[in-house]
């Protein structure tokens, strides 16, 4: 167990940005919320999972909901807190620390907010590795451990306790009711995980990744060097592509942001074509319509040249973007992980083939 | 026959333009004056002395980089007032949180954080604490604050919380002016704020200076309305602008953008205009300049405006040359001493305009006084130049083609004829007043972005169209001649229903 600084609180932000995928919403307001806890004097432990005693018990949480709404509701470490109290309420517990659902984007910092006000460590771990849409596309689910129970807390003092669902399916279904009921914007506490389940099912180190994919981000910046060469070398990733953004079309079907970004390739690939589908995060990629890249490798759209990581919210015609891909936690590669979070997850037709194989 | 006047008053020249049809029929380049308003007098009277028919002009426009500069020098700004209505939602994020120390400590007076706001369906969020506000604006009149910045969450949806907490301010301290965050910003709570923030602490500077231009105006004996120019390349009347100051953020560059599109007539090129302090790079797409994407920050602050895409480089006619101890080319300048200073104008500073007399690429001043630079001195600095033009050129062009490159303002003789990656150099008449040629022709705009719910993606932009236009007409738009410009809808993930944010802008000719 190790404090945590405010300068690798910065770096997560950047670092989980990327790790998003596209998606997992802007990490931004969840930071300016670590920059004033630290003001006020909080320092925020982050703890290895070999740390965690068998019997301990982990609360895995995130903010749900619609990114625009968070935009305005802005997120507050209280409402966090609220959702992982309910559940040591409701389970007659306490926790022994807290862990992130997804590394990618502003889900990242939500247990620093959570913990900072409960005064219990993080766990250096979350169970996508990245950022996806929906709640079965953990390494958790995969691992077919229970889901519920879950407890949900909105600003106004509503608060639901989801105790049971049939499956990841339901959960989702009736936790998004209740989220968009309170104004699609929620903090939620999903299923707690012993920490015999996080040491064996949890992807471990996420956290550090993502610090560490920022810090490389920040270095190279101040350096004047390529921020994109700094984020491939520290990741072992590839370039997959540079151009600029042709056309961009979105349409939002069953609560998700899907859609399809068409790129016109400059330098190197200049005289290509790559278009890039999502669903809240990128899925799969095109080269000159042959599948080149697809999830669960992580494909990343960074800004050509700040290296900043683009959202699938805030792609715009006429960027200059770089495609990159970095290598996916090896349980999403297994034959039952690829069923979760593979390409025919996400409803295209294709065998799964990593471009790192 | 139509005649309109341009002013653009920048950190070293202030010109003015008279515009007759589409034809530029008198310019001017006079020296900004630290007052900025003697130098529009001057300027208009030479106006007038050119043209005499610049005084039946029917509009005069005045893009002016005042306000912006306030905010990054840190000057002249009030103490603000911020009503942030939205509580329980965001009590760990108050008004100022991410703004730079130094400008918060200038600008932040009584902060207030009230229940109220909606949701994003237009239901409350809570019931908006009326009392709250009533006690917090007698708490403001009594703290003698002269200026409040109201922000509610989701105004841009409902502005009902912000109208009746201004007018509660009415009641309780009639004399401060208030600025509601949704008549200046769309979604993005934060960012909206602090643009109600800004506007508000130059709220004073901007009636002063708005009421020092009609005076400059009527004592050149025109009698033409006035408008301000916007960011966006638009106009908003004075007396409706002197309530917007930060509309006109960046409006400079803009200007002269625009100004060089309608010089040049070409639509899509890069432009260049080297002003005396600084040359800013950017690029005309439909004869509009392409926008920032990111997130633009004002003087270190995080807004949502509408920018221009630049690049600044420290290069103008002002750039000071050094000899010792060792060769530098800027970034200082001597901005608009240029004519007391520089050596050809009888000075002691050595300035990139005396190198471009002694090159002959200019006749200015008393060439004589350079007649003496050693030829490796001056070369040197023109291979400089080159190269940071080359340099900022390639950096702004979106491929590697080349591209044709529009010069204007006051320094575009310093632009050589030939560079690397560019198709050719346009010298167009009255280049070295674009900027005001630019505010000329500015028309009268409306935007509107909301979400729209059970509609299809027709109906909400037929919808978001007509309250666009109602806008635009609101801000002195002829209804006839207006035209939609952008289109933008995103369907929302995890919205229920048929959530569809959507954002039009449309623009006008300004009515007779």
């Amino acid at each position: 167990m190790r404090p945590v600084n405010l300068d690798e609180i910065e770096s997560l932000a950047i670092g989980a940005w990327i790790l998003g995928t596209g998606g997992g919403g802007s990490p931004y307001l969840a930071l300016l919320n670590m920059r004033q806890l630290y003001r006020g004097g909080v320092v925020c432990r982050l703890m290895d999972a070999s740390e965690l005693a068998d019997d301990d018990l982990v609360a895995v949480v995130s903010n749900m909901g619609a990114p625009l709404v968070g935009q305005e509701r802005l997120t507050d470490p209280k409402t966090m807190a609220l959702a992982v109290q309910m559940m040591e309420e409701y389970l007659g517990r306490k926790f022994r620390a807290v862990m992130s659902l997804e590394i990618g984007g502003g889900n990242s910092i939500q247990p620093f907010m959570a913990a900072a006000l409960m005064d219990l460590p993080v766990v250096d771990a979350d169970c996508m590795g990245r950022a996806f849409p929906e709640a079965q596309m953990t390494s958790f689910a995969i691992h077919d451990l229970k889901m519920y129970p879950l407890t949900l807390a909105d600003v106004r003092d509503n608060a639901v306790v989801v105790a049971r669902a049939a499956s990841w399916k339901w959960m989702e279904r009736i936790s998004r009711k209740a989220c968009v009921e309170v104004g699609s914007i929620a903090s939620t506490c999903k299923a707690p995980r012993t920490g015999k389940e996080v040491k064996e099912c949890a992807i471990l180190g996420s956290t550090t990744k993502a610090m560490t994919i920022g810090r490389a981000v920040q270095a190279a910046r101040r350096a004047h060097r390529d921020p994109i060469d700094a984020v491939l070398e520290v990741e072992a990733g590839v370039r997959i592509f540079a151009g600029k953004i042709h056309d961009i079309a979105r349409r939002a079907t069953e609560g998700f942001l899907r859609g399809t970004a068409t790129i016109e390739g400059l330098d190197d690939f200049r005289g290509h074509t790559f278009s890039l589908a999502f669903q809240n995060e990128f899925a799969v990629g095109w080269l000159d319509g042959e599948p080149r890249v697809m999830t669960p490798d992580l494909i990343c759209v960074l800004d050509t040249v700040s290296g900043d990581a683009i959202g699938t919210e805030t792609l715009r015609y006429g960027q200059r973007v770089t495609v990159i891909a970095l290598p996916a936690p090896p349980i999403l590669l297994t034959p039952k992980g690829l069923e979760h979070v593979g390409p025919r997850a996400f409803g295209y037709d294709l065998d799964f083939r990593s471009v790192f194989a | 026959m139509r005649r309109r006047i341009g002013i653009d008053v920048g950190g070293t020249n202030t010109d003015a333009v008279l515009l007759e049809e589409d034809a530029v029929s008198a310019a001017v380049k006079t020296p900004t004056t630290s007052d900025v308003t003697t130098g529009i007098t001057r300027a208009l009277a030479a106006l007038v002395e050119q043209a005499p028919a610049a005084r039946d002009a029917h509009a005069a426009m005045i893009g002016t980089t005042h306000f912006t500069n306030a905010v990054v020098q840190r000057r002249d700004l009030g103490r603000v007032a911020a009503v942030r209505i939205g509580l329980p939602s965001g009590a760990s994020l108050p008004p100022f949180v991410d703004w730079p120390e130094d400008l918060a400590a200038l600008v932040r007076g009584e902060v207030v954080m009230l229940e109220g706001g909606h949701e994003f369906d237009g239901r409350p969020l809570v019931p908006f604490d009326t009392r709250g506000m009533r006690a917090a604006a007698r708490r403001i009149r009594d703290a003698g604050i002269r200026s409040v910045a109201v922000a509610a969450v989701f105004s841009p949806l409902n502005a009902s919380c912000e109208e009746e907490a201004a007018s509660i301010l009415r009641e309780e301290c009639p004399d401060v002016a208030v600025t509601l965050s949704h008549r200046l910003g769309r979604i993005g709570l934060l960012e909206r704020e602090n643009a109600a923030l800004l506007n508000a602490c130059l709220i004073e500077l901007a009636r002063i200076t708005t009421r020092a231009f009609s005076l400059a105006l009527n004592a050149s004996g025109i009698t033409a309305p006035l408008y301000l120019t916007q960011n966006d390349g638009t106009v908003m009347l004075a007396e409706v602008a002197e309530q917007y100051p930060v509309y006109s953020f960046a409006s400079g560059p803009t200007n002269s953008m625009r100004g060089a599109a309608f010089l040049s007539k070409r639509d899509e090129a890069l432009v260049i205009d080297v002003g005396g302090t600084t040359t800013d790079i950017g690029s005309l797409r439909h004869g509009f300049p392409r926008e920032a994407n990111n997130v633009v920050e004002i003087g270190g602050v995080r807004t949502l405006f509408r920018m221009p895409d630049l690049l600044s480089l420290g290069l103008g006619g002002g750039t000071m040359v050094k000899t010792t101890p060792s060769f530098t080319l800027g970034p200082a300048s001597v901005g608009y001493r240029l004519t007391e200073q520089a050596l050809v104008f009888g000075g002691d500073v050595l300035t990139v305009t005396d190198v471009a007399v002694a090159a002959g690429l200019i006749d200015l001043g008393d060439r004589g006084r350079v007649a003496a630079l050693p030829a490796v001195l001056v070369n040197e600095a023109l291979a400089r130049i080159r190269a940071m033009i080359e340099e900022g050129v390639d950096r702004m062009k979106t491929d590697a083609g080349e591209t044709p490159l529009i010069a204007v303002g006051g320094g575009s003789f310093l632009v050589p004829a030939r560079l690397a990656g560019v198709s050719e150099v346009l010298n167009v008449p009255h280049q070295a007043v674009a900027n005001a040629v630019g505010a000329a022709i500015a028309q009268v705009s409306g935007e509107v972005d909301q979400i729209f719910q059970d509609l299809s993606r027709e109906e909400a932009i037929a919808r978001a169209r007509r309250l666009a236009e109602d806008k635009a007409v609101a801000a002195g738009a002829d209804r006839a001649t207006i035209n939609v410009v952008e289109v933008e809808d995103l369907p929302l993930a995890y919205l229920p229903g048929n959530s569809l944010r959507t954002r039009v802008r449309v623009v006008g000719e300004i009515a007779r």
